[in-house]
């Protein structure tokens, strides 16, 4: 990543081809930041700022590399720089966790929107984005590890503690019912997802 | 008479992960759709102009 300080920094022609592609990705960006960060305005704060980074940067950026994934990383770099982290990380019960996936009625049942909203949020940071990565924002594995710098291997294992977590947050209704009996079940869920993610 | 399983799963534990599969995809179907949403949403005119009013700035020289 350190070989871009000899470029010329004053290119006119490229910089308007970085800013065009650039200009392209916001809605993506937009869309990351808002399942980093749930609250839209925040989400929209943090894309704005991983733009303004990435434009910044622009000298460092290799034109024909991938261009989503440079500033995917830039974007999630800043939401952990400045710790923008709003989840809640709740205690273990791994017993709870496990009685919470229940055969459903019909699988093929669709899932709510908000539902799958609300479900996802309350997935560990680290299983939530890199499900985002690959099962929305459509990276491969490897794009997503580079992102997310960790070995390919650990997103593997990530989107995979995500996805059952999530059908077990789903399916539990965890995510609807109010206060005292959602949270008994929600953090069933968060602490086998914790516990899972803790293991070796 | 055996019963052919034509998709052999290495976990033979019940016709639940097939279930479990389905439910999987309806996830993963949502899981884009949510996404999609946003990336759909049109770019608000504040990211533009923070843009361009970066743009007019030329790099300083640090």
């Amino acid at each position: 990543m350190g070989s871009a300080r000899s470029r010329l920094e004053d290119d006119p022609v490229r910089d308007e081809a970085f800013r065009r592609e650039l200009v392209g990705l916001i809605p993506h960006l937009r869309a990351f930041a808002r399942t980093l960060c749930g609250d839209p305005t925040a989400a929209d704060d943090l894309a704005q700022d991983a733009m303004l980074k990435a434009w910044d940067a622009r000298a460092s950026f290799e034109m024909g590399t991938n261009m989503k994934a440079w500033t995917f990383m830039i974007l999630r770099n800043q939401f952990y720089s400045e710790k923008r982290r709003s989840w809640r990380q709740t205690q273990l019960d791994q017993e709870a966790a496990e009685r919470t996936l229940v055969a459903v009625d019909d699988p093929e049942a669709p899932v709510a929107l908000d539902e799958l909203r609300q479900g996802l949020a309350m997935l560990p940071i680290e299983q939530r984005e890199a499900l985002v990565l690959v099962g929305a924002g459509g990276f491969a594995y490897e794009e997503a590890a580079a992102i997310c710098e960790c070995a390919v291997g650990t997103v593997k294992s990530r989107v995979s503690r995500a996805r059952r977590a999530l059908q077990g947050i789903l399916e539990s209704g965890a995510y609807t019912r109010d206060g005292s009996a959602a949270g008994e079940a929600m953090s069933s869920i968060l602490a086998h997802a914790e516990r899972l993610s803790q293991a070796k | 008479m055996i019963e052919q399983q034509p998709m052999k799963r290495s976990r033979t534990k019940s016709p639940s992960l097939d279930e479990a599969r389905l439910r999987q995809q309806a996830i993963g179907v949502r899981l884009r759709q949510m996404f999609d949403e946003v990336v759909n949403e049109p770019v608000p005119d504040e990211f533009l102009q923070i843009l361009r009013k970066a743009d007019e700035k030329r790099p300083g020289e640090n």
